[in-house]
Formats: C-alpha cells, sequence, structure tokens
C-alpha cells in the first residue's frame, strides 16, 4: 500500500485500481432535511436504483465509507457533527453537497441559526444544485465522480493537487471535469 | 366500550407488572445504570432527532429527546419575507406533505384579506391536500418496515410514492416542494389528463394499502413488536396535546378536516374518521394506514364531481394584508399544523407563530419511552412519526 499512497504505481495497476475504486463506492448517507428523501429516492428506490451503477449505499458508519453525501441544511449546532463524520471517513474519501442548503445556505441565506454552506467544514467535490435536486442530478453527480476518481492520480492527490470541485448542470465545467487537471489548486 | 377499555387496562397492567418483575430483579442484581447517546445522525431516527436515554440493563429509567439540530429560523425568516415569498419557505417544514404546509398559511393571510377563492380553486387545493398526505403517510409505512429489521416495505412505498409525486409534479412543477398556492387561488389549473391519470393512480395506492396490511401488519413478527408496546392512553394524549393519528389511535375521535368549517372541500365529500382504541404502537401505524386508503377515496369523490370555473379570485397585484391577527389550522399529514399570523398592513407578516405538529407529538417521548426495552424505543418512535423539519422549524 506504500505504493498507493506514494502515487508510484505503475500506469496499468493504477488505472485497475481506479477503476475498482470508481465502481465499489461505498456512499453513507448523511441525510439531514428534505434532500434525504430524494436522496433515499435515488440510493432506496426501485426507480433510480442506484446500484446498477456500481454505488453501495448500506454502511452504517462513516469508517467503512468512500463517499458522503451531505444532504440538507446544515445547521451550526449540527456543523460539528458533520465535520466529526468527514474525519472518520477513511481515505480516500470524497463528499458530495446535495441540495441548495448544504451548497450555499439556499433558502435559508439569512437565517441565523444555519451555515452558509458546508464547504466552510470540509472540501467538497462534488456539487448538486436545486432545492431538492430530482434523484437524476443526484445520480449524475455520482457518475461525475467516478469519471473523474477513474482518472485520477493518487501521488497529485495527496500532494493536494486536486481538482476543481464538479458542479452537476454546469456545462462548461461538466465537459472537462471528467479528467484531472494537474498543476490546478484544489479549491476547497 | 366498556369491554375494550377494560381490555386495554389489562394490557397496560401486564405490561406494567411484567416491567416492574424485571425491574426488581435489577435492584437484586445492583446492575448499573447507563446513558445511551441515540443520533443526531442514527439510520433508525428517520432525521436528526437526538435521544438521551438513561438505562438499567435492558430498559429505559429517563429519556429525553435534544431537538434543535435541525432549527432553521422559520417564525423569523417569516418577517422578513413577503407574503407570497413564505410559502416557498413553509413548504419545507414537513418536506413530506409540503402542500400541506402551504394551506393554513395561505389560508390565514385570505382570512386577513377578506377574500376567499373560487371554489374550484379550493377543490384543487383539496386534492392536492390529500395527494400530498398520501405521498407522505406512505412514506412512512414503508419506513416503518425498515425500523423493525424489514426491507422490502421501503422499495414498495417508494415506487407507488413516485406515481403520487408525478401527478404533483404534473400539476405544479415541483416534485414535493410544489410553491403553488397563492393569496386568492392557485397558480395555475390542473394539466390535461390529470384527472384520468390521478384515478388510476389512486387504484395504485389503495393497492398497495392492501400490500401493505398483508405484508406488514398480517406479520407475526411486527404484531408482537408493537401490540402493546408504547401504549398512550387518551387522557394522557390530550394532556400532551397530540394530535393527528397518535391521538386518533388512541381513541379520541378528532379530525380538524371534519370538525372545521374552512373553505375547503372536504365536508362535500363522505368519509369517515379511523380511531382506534388501543393506544399502542400498532393502533398508531395502523390508523396511518387507513387514513391512506381514505384519502384515496376522498380524491376519487373530489374527482367526480370538481366544479368548473376560474381558479383564481381578484387579488390586488401587490399583495398588502391589513391589520389584524389571524389563526387557521388544518389536520396536516402529522397531525394539527396552524399559523397564527400577526400583520400590520405590511408586505410580509409581522410575526408569525408556527404550531407545527411534530412538535407537540414527540414532547410525549420522555413519558411513553419511560420503562420500555431499547429496541420498543425505535419501534415507539417510528410510530409516533416525526419530521425532523416539522419539530425543530
Amino acid at each position: 500500500m506504500g505504493l498507493v499512497d506514494r502515487g508510484r504505481l505503475p500506469k496499468p495497476l493504477n488505472s485497475l485500481l481506479n477503476l475498482g475504486r470508481s465502481y465499489s463506492l461505498w456512499v453513507y448517507q448523511w441525510g439531514l432535511a428534505c434532500c434525504a428523501i430524494e436522496m433515499g429516492a435515488a440510493f432506496g428506490s426501485p426507480r433510480y436504483d442506484v446500484m446498477r451503477l456500481g454505488v453501495i449505499p448500506l454502511p452504517a458508519s462513516p469508517r467503512q465509507a468512500d463517499l458522503v453525501v451531505i444532504s440538507g441544511t446544515v445547521t451550526d449546532k449540527m456543523a460539528p457533527a458533520v465535520k466529526r463524520l468527514y474525519e472518520q471517513m477513511p481515505e480516500p474519501k470524497y463528499v458530495i453537497s446535495m441540495g441548495s442548503c448544504a451548497n450555499c445556505g439556499g433558502p435559508y441565506w439569512d437565517s441565523y441559526s444555519v451555515t452558509k454552506g458546508v464547504d466552510q467544514i470540509i472540501p467538497v467535490d462534488v456539487y448538486v444544485p436545486g432545492c431538492p435536486p430530482r434523484p437524476e442530478a443526484l445520480l449524475e453527480g455520482v457518475v461525475l465522480l467516478q469519471q473523474r476518481i477513474r482518472n485520477e492520480d493518487m501521488g497529485a492527490r495527496w500532494r493536494g493537487e486536486g481538482s476543481k470541485p464538479i458542479i452537476v448542470g454546469d456545462a462548461s465545467k461538466s465537459a472537462s471535469s471528467g479528467a484531472s487537471k494537474k498543476g490546478v489548486a484544489r479549491v476547497d | 366500550m366498556t369491554s375494550t377499555e377494560s381490555l386495554i387496562d389489562r394490557r397496560q397492567l401486564s405490561y406494567i407488572a411484567a416491567q416492574a418483575a424485571d425491574a426488581r430483579l435489577n435492584v437484586e442484581l445492583e446492575t448499573e445504570g447507563m446513558t445511551l447517546n441515540i443520533g443526531p445522525q442514527h439510520p433508525a431516527t428517520h432525521g436528526t432527532l437526538r435521544i438521551i436515554a438513561r438505562l438499567d440493563g435492558e430498559q429505559v429509567v429517563w429519556a429525553e429527546p435534544s431537538c434543535g439540530y435541525m432549527h432553521r429560523g422559520y417564525e423569523k425568516l417569516t418577517e422578513v419575507r413577503t407574503y407570497p415569498q413564505v410559502t416557498a419557505l413553509v413548504n419545507r417544514i414537513d418536506w413530506l406533505g409540503s402542500f400541506a404546509n402551504e394551506v393554513p398559511f395561505i389560508l390565514a393571510a385570505e382570512k386577513l384579506m377578506e377574500i376567499e377563492a373560487p371554489p374550484r380553486a379550493q377543490w384543487i387545493r383539496t386534492i392536492l391536500f390529500e395527494l400530498s398526505r398520501i405521498a407522505n403517510v406512505s412514506l412512512f409505512l414503508g419506513d416503518l418496515g425498515v425500523q423493525l429489521g424489514a426491507i422490502t416495505p421501503v422499495f414498495m412505498a417508494f415506487r407507488d410514492r413516485e406515481y403520487v409525486l408525478n401527478l404533483i409534479e404534473g400539476a405544479t412543477g415541483g416534485r414535493f416542494h410544489p410553491n403553488f398556492d397563492r393569496i386568492g387561488g392557485l397558480k395555475e389549473d390542473l394539466p390535461a389528463g390529470f384527472i384520468d391519470e390521478t384515478r388510476v393512480v389512486m387504484k395504485k395506492l389503495r393497492n398497495f394499502c392492501d400490500e401493505m396490511e398483508n405484508l406488514l401488519f398480517g406479520n407475526e413478527i411486527f404484531q408482537s413488536r408493537t401490540r402493546g408496546i408504547g401504549v398512550i392512553p387518551k387522557d394522557v394524549a390530550m394532556q400532551y396535546g397530540l394530535s393527528g393519528a397518535n391521538l386518533r389511535a388512541s381513541g379520541v375521535d378528532w379530525d380538524l378536516r371534519r370538525d372545521q368549517t374552512l373553505p375547503m372541500a372536504w365536508n362535500k365529500v363522505d368519509w369517515k374518521v379511523w380511531t382506534h382504541p388501543d393506544g399502542d404502537s400498532f393502533a398508531r401505524c395502523w390508523v396511518r394506514l387507513q387514513e391512506v386508503r381514505e384519502s384515496t377515496l376522498i380524491v376519487d369523490q373530489l374527482l367526480d364531481n370538481i366544479p368548473s370555473g376560474p381558479v383564481m379570485a381578484k387579488v390586488p397585484r401587490i399583495i398588502k394584508v391589513p391589520e389584524g391577527e389571524a389563526w387557521v389550522s388544518t389536520e396536516n399529514p402529522l397531525g394539527e399544523m396552524g399559523y397564527y399570523v400577526v400583520s400590520k398592513g405590511d408586505l410580509g407578516p409581522f410575526r408569525t407563530k408556527i404550531r407545527s405538529a411534530s412538535f407537540n407529538n414527540i414532547s410525549i417521548v420522555p413519558w411513553v419511552l419511560k420503562g420500555v426495552y431499547v429496541p420498543d424505543i425505535i419501534t415507539i418512535l417510528a410510530s409516533l412519526y416525526f419530521i425532523l423539519g416539522d419539530i425543530d422549524r
């Protein structure tokens, strides 16, 4: 695993590893508000079955998860718990921020008790806009994240040279989001 | 009636006696107490409710819910929004039955402005209200299975709930935050084909109710985990201010849809208020199941003779609500939801007090959890059926 950590894996092995990682994402459902229901519809319903994408929405603990979906309003009282959850997840870990509330505060932009965006606390990989986003939008976010993982250079990730967060539905960015851009500073 | 009451008494007495025997055993063994913290994020508390329970062995000695993890400050936010903007906010209080949240606020504003929506708008409001009740409670029925370890019901609930959401989306444009209600009526009329499609879906939902009744309510494990668990007697339920199905399951025949005269179409159709004498977890779930079925029947009857005409009354373009105070509450999927709107003649409310059902419904948690076993905490919480946005607002 030392080779993986330092990102010095031979290229075929690296792509094989990335392929495996992208199709076995264990996602922890951090359901907070309305978006949790749409997340449940995307992950738990027969219509938008997420398991066909190679995403397993089963872990009962963040310690077993690769990906967390922050779905819903993060309040100031909840923020420490979100931070703690993120710290409990093993590396490499990814975050999908689902819904306007988690992205930026949404309809509660002037509320006294709401954290205006979960990216103030933890780094976000994919933003899914909407209030709430449709389940299809969340699945799109998952697919875009899988594309990124498949092309990811672990070495660059460990050196902190990530790529910009993906925004679902942003036509100018989602086209190029599949390829990881080396040297572009990670915007957290 | 006396026979059923004595039955409950006997059941309760036997339950209490069994618990007392266990407690004596614990005293003899001198088991140490421990504090169990459930939440704020826990797979079994659909939402971010935190329960702090002090245990003696396997039994709860003392339990308290810790709210506020989803407090978003609705009451304060309504003061800085205009009346038409408030509906977009209050949609999100009880996020499963969102159209039902708009109605009492709009009715309160209409009461202050002394206008009434045209009959067609009232009927469509009632139809959408009942559709959101169906969408809400059908998910409860599925979720109930998950809390007890049965995974299948939730797939069935999500499957059939999608049909209802499609209807709401077809009519309003939003899957479950419609923001469709306006002061004086509705944004638009129903789309073409809505009525036929709704009839088909209502038939599907009745099938779903039958399936649930056979699969879940007829299940022996389900019955043994819910019958006689978490009994709330009539008088205690009244004292704690429970409302909705939780109150009706304790044998109180109380439904604001029937008992109030609101400008809505409920009193134009034939329907029945379901009650259950037992007051245990099973009764609460059973009453909700019957209510879904009853709602589909209400929608069917409303569709049969929906009046024609406009869906919007004459309302000024810039809505200023005259000075005054109004209280309107309706029977929402979770219970009584009401808005006390204080207006000073401005564009927005001066002060709004939101009475949401779940907040009062979980106030009974410390009482009802006293003395139960740890696995029953989850069953009782699931059967009380709260939504976190509705508790914390």
